[in-house]
């Protein structure tokens, strides 16, 4: 079931930051979500994820409607997500970061046999290959690593649909790598991942579907090797006449 | 109707004082982004500095007022923008409203200082006996001049802000900081000009407003709250919106006086009328909405105090004042009593504003609720009615934060403030009532007797033994507030501090989290409250009035939000026998002293313990003959004291001297072995530091020589990791 979004519209003022977007992003896959800076990709996540009031349209995660609830219940019934720009606890240590995360998580699922949140912590932490940092507070972290707290705190809540907003920006190929198979790791068992980046080499790499939003409207849905070859789409990116590409 | 018409008038002009006052604090918050808690603290200071130049001097009316507009305000204005303000840039809002608040509190002891506050002083009407006949009304030229002046200043400000090029830079500031400077406008000449507005203003409602008020100080600094419920039904933003809220307000207040009932239950309510007002309006505010904000490096550190720690602490803090109990002398005793209720309601702080980073105003509130639970239920001397006492301040701090909850930091401060106001004038001096079949009166008749403490059968009644059964209640609080930190519940409200957005997509209920905290802080407050009062014996309920809380705030803010240890300093320094017993004279010196302090907090955000104290300490605590000879001081001059060889004083300077001297030694001791760490975060002086380049050629000069160093330098190649010894 996962994620579905049905003809959701924002309007700032008088620009419509989104008009009409529909998408799903299905149980087991990664869904890569597109586009130029601007396009209304973030405020896509806010509206999913209960931050932002839309105008029109649903959000349904499982088949069940999400209209009127607060992020927070959002969040319990199992969706997860990331910030673009970071949103760590920075005055707590990278382990008390994934900690705080995996006991929420707890207590939402408290049944006999979950992981005690501590353990669940530390496989997080050497999951991710953040032992290393594990007592570094987190804002004295590089950018990269944050990200990569930021997606271990969201993954310790145990979610079952991840919007991640441009996890990879600020990693090294190294980092982007690990971070890759991390994604795949997680469709393997069975999230459904909406994924916001500008790294292609990574969209193209790990999405099932991606779909391209431009202006606040859906331009494209389809498999990776299909967007690079849509006209419109290279015209969104590379713009018609002298248009410079825009991330 | 002849009535309403007069009432109606006299509501304008309070309406247009209340609009001049508002839209200069409207006008430095949108220029600036600083919430100025002190602007009604100028008016205050401006409308003293005339009665002083008027009537203490005799000078005539217009050179008084223009001296103190055109000359005062101004320079007030351009003191502040420099000295406090311009530092407050990129500070978090919690800084800058406690720098502001330190800022009123310093305004508001020196007034006190200078002008004694027991001396009736009053103003006259300008224009005196001279009305306005119109039909049925007559209307005195002082209401009418503050009339006009409040319409001259609405045109004046509107003219300012949208004719003159400094008006729509000033505006232009509030839109972008960053792109107003990229455009050639300097934003320190802004805010500069905000500054001096505003305290014109300020000064201009101070002096309009003095001949109606008989002058106290403490007035006319809470002319802010009128001021805040002005500028917030404006939103902050628009000054015509503000002019409206001041007029609202104006008429209520005015018709609160008339029509209210004359009974005494309701009188005290048209005094809590602009806390009302204030309260309403900001449950009016729009939802802030939760959205991710950059994360800021943050400054502040947050360390996970350890049981040992803690316990030794504990065991320090009652061994000490066991000692303590043993030498000092009856009438001191009578006033240390009174630290530990003080210190409690600085310890309630800690979760609150150490922990889950929102701002309580109103401590002192719970305080006064505690105590008078405390008087009331523990009328017999049971010890069980602090816990009433704990109960009775959680449910109240429940139904005050329920409200208030989705407001964000700032606004839910005010909203506490308004809370606080409105109890000081309404609720704590009201008479006594029949509350289920029972008679109640929340202070008694003027004041509220406490009866000692019995437990098992023995009575608390001497002094000693109250001083050290508080120190126990002290620090078996704080094991709670450590147990609290050290939980998950703590955690969660750490992380709720530093990202509400995140917690949010966790699944974690900030409403609820917030609200836990605010219940517990509300209840530990009510505890400090309850033993505060059994200290005193008796107490009015202006002990527990709204600036006290504030200093306690201020002294927990400056010394260390989250330290255990800030508490005791709040206990010591605003309730042990202090400044006040040196030099009688200088009673409002502790206040100044504690404003000033405040007023630094911009640039060290942490306080005096995490940042100062503890860092230099560690180094006395890793060499144990330094500790060992440190306690060997402190009970050998104890000693001495016992046997009546040295006076107290003698031996709290001993006791001084080695509290400040032991890290010095561990320091010097360091610095021989030369492993010691740079001093308050300063570069090492010994170390010069060299351009690796130019060290390998020996040719160029080295990068950074201070001036003047005698001692011998260590070169060290940029990039070394540390000393290397």
């Amino acid at each position: 079931m996962g994620l579905e979004v049905t003809d959701v519209s924002v309007h700032f003022g008088g620009l419509a930051a989104l008009s009409d977007v529909s998408l799903e992003a299905p149980d087991g896959s990664i869904t890569g979500l597109i586009g130029p800076n601007g396009a209304g990709k973030t405020t896509l996540f806010n509206v999913i994820m209960g931050m932002q009031r839309p105008v029109g349209g649903t959000v349904r995660l499982g088949g069940r409607d999400l209209r009127g609830l607060s992020p927070h219940r959002r969040a319990r019934l199992g969706l997860g997500r990331t910030f673009q720009r970071l949103e760590l606890f920075g005055t707590l240590t990278v382990r008390e970061n994934l900690a705080v995360a995996a006991s929420m998580g707890q207590r939402r699922f408290s049944r006999a046999d979950t992981v005690h949140p501590q353990a669940l912590a530390e496989s997080l932490l050497d999951h991710l290959g953040l032992a290393s940092v594990a007592e570094v507070r987190a804002d004295a972290l590089p950018t990269g690593t944050g990200r990569l707290v930021e997606l271990g705190r969201a993954m310790a809540v145990k979610p079952t649909v991840l919007l991640l907003d441009e996890p990879a920006s600020g990693q090294d190929s190294e980092e982007t790598t690990r971070f890759a198979s991390v994604l795949r790791g997680l469709a393997d068992d069975g999230l459904a991942v909406l994924l916001v980046e500008h790294d292609m080499e990574l969209v193209m790499g790990v999405c099932r579907q991606v779909v391209v939003l431009d202006y606040g409207r859906v331009l494209f849905t389809g498999d990776p090797a299909a967007v690079q070859q849509d006209p419109d789409v290279q015209q969104a990116y590379l713009g018609s006449l002298s248009g410079a590409p825009d991330g | 109707m002849h009535e309403f018409l007069i009432f109606t008038i006299s509501g304008l002009a309070t309406a247009g004082i209340y609009a001049i006052t508002a839209s200069g604090l409207t006008l430095t918050y949108t220029t600036t982004g600083i919430f100025n808690w002190s602007h009604g603290a100028i008016g205050m200071i401006a409308a003293f500095a005339y009665w002083q130049m008027r009537v203490g001097w005799g000078w005539p009316t217009v050179a008084s007022i223009l001296i103190c507009l055109l000359v005062l305000a101004p320079l007030l204005g351009i003191a502040m923008e420099a000295g406090v303000m311009r530092r407050l840039e990129g500070t978090s809002e919690a800084s800058k409203l406690v720098v502001t608040l330190a800022l009123a509190l310093s305004f508001l002891g020196i007034a006190q200082w200078v002008w004694n506050p027991t001396t009736y002083r009053a103003i006259p009407p300008l224009f005196s006996g001279h009305t306005l006949v119109l039909g049925p009304v007559r209307i005195s030229y002082n209401d009418l001049t503050v009339l006009i002046v409040a319409l001259v200043v609405a045109i004046g400000l509107r003219l300012l802000l949208y004719r003159t090029r400094l008006g729509v830079t000033m505006r232009a500031t509030v839109d972008d900081r960053t792109l107003t400077a990229l455009n050639g406008s300097s934003s320190v000449a802004n805010a500069r000009a905000a500054w001096v507005i505003g305290c014109m203003l300020a000064a201009l409602a101070g002096i309009l407003v003095a001949p109606t008020l008989t002058l106290s100080a403490t007035a006319l600094t809470l002319l802010i709250v009128s001021a805040y419920a002005a500028s917030v039904i404006g939103r902050l933003r628009s000054i015509p919106m503000t002019f409206v809220g001041a007029i609202i307000l104006g008429l209520a207040v005015s018709y609160s006086v008339a029509y209210l009932p004359q009974n005494p239950y309701v009188q005290g309510f048209g005094g809590s009328v602009p806390a009302v007002v204030l309260f309403i309006a900001l449950l009016a505010l729009p939802q802030s909405r939760l959205r991710g904000h950059r994360l800021l490096r943050s400054r502040e550190l947050a360390l996970r105090p350890s049981w040992r720690g803690t316990a030794i602490f504990g065991v320090c803090v009652i061994a000490g004042t066991v000692m303590l109990a043993m030498v000092v002398s009856s009438s001191d005793l009578f006033s240390l009593n009174r630290v530990w209720g003080l210190a409690i309601i600085g310890l309630s702080l800690i979760p609150l504003v150490g922990f889950a980073g929102r701002l309580s105003l109103c401590q002192m509130t719970f305080a006064g609720i505690g105590a008078a639970v405390v008087g009331h239920v523990g009328a017999h001397g049971n010890p069980l009615s602090l816990l009433a006492a704990a109960g009775v301040c959680a449910v109240v701090g429940l139904v005050v934060a329920l409200p208030a909850l989705r407001l964000s930091g700032i606004y839910f401060a005010l909203s506490t403030a308004a809370f606080a106001v409105a109890m000081d004038a309404w609720v704590f001096p009201l008479p006594p009532f029949d509350l289920f079949g029972h008679q109640f009166a929340p202070f008694g008749s003027g004041s509220l007797v406490f009866a000692p403490f019995r437990v098992g059968g023995a009575v608390l009644s001497g002094k000693e033994a109250q001083f050290i059964a508080g120190s126990v209640a002290f620090v078996l609080l704080c094991l709670i507030v450590v147990a609290v930190r050290r939980s998950g519940f703590g955690q969660r409200l750490m992380a709720l501090k530093d990202s509400p957005a995140a917690c949010a997509t966790l699944g974690m209920n900030a409403r609820a989290s917030t609200l836990a905290v605010f219940a517990l802080s509300a209840a530990l407050a009510g505890i400090g409250g309850g033993l505060y009062g059994e200290s005193l014996g008796s107490a009015a309920p202006d002990v527990f009035q709204f600036f006290t809380g504030l200093s306690i705030l201020l002294v927990m803010v400056v010394v260390g939000i989250s330290s255990l240890g800030a508490g005791v300093a709040a206990g010591l320094f605003l309730g042990g026998p202090t400044l006040a017993n040196f030099f009688p004279s200088l009673s409002q010196l502790s206040s100044v002293l504690v404003g000033a302090a405040g007023t630094g907090v911009g640039t060290t955000p942490n306080g005096t313990i995490p940042s100062g104290l503890r860092p230099v300490w560690s180094s006395v605590v890793k060499r144990r003959w330094l500790l060992g000879a440190f306690v060997v001081i402190v009970v050998g001059v104890w000693a001495l004291r016992l046997s009546g060889v040295i006076d107290n004083w003698t031996m709290t300077w001993i006791d001084l001297a080695a509290v400040f001297g032991m890290p010095g030694i561990a320091y010097t001791v360091d610095y021989r072995a030369g492993t010691a760490q740079p001093a308050f975060g300063l570069p090492d002086r010994r170390v010069v530091v060299v351009d690796e380049a130019s060290a390998r050629g020996q040719a160029g000069p080295p990068v950074d020589t201070p001036a003047g160093d005698s001692a011998n330098p260590v070169v060290v190649p940029a990039g070394s990791p540390g000393r290397g010894t």
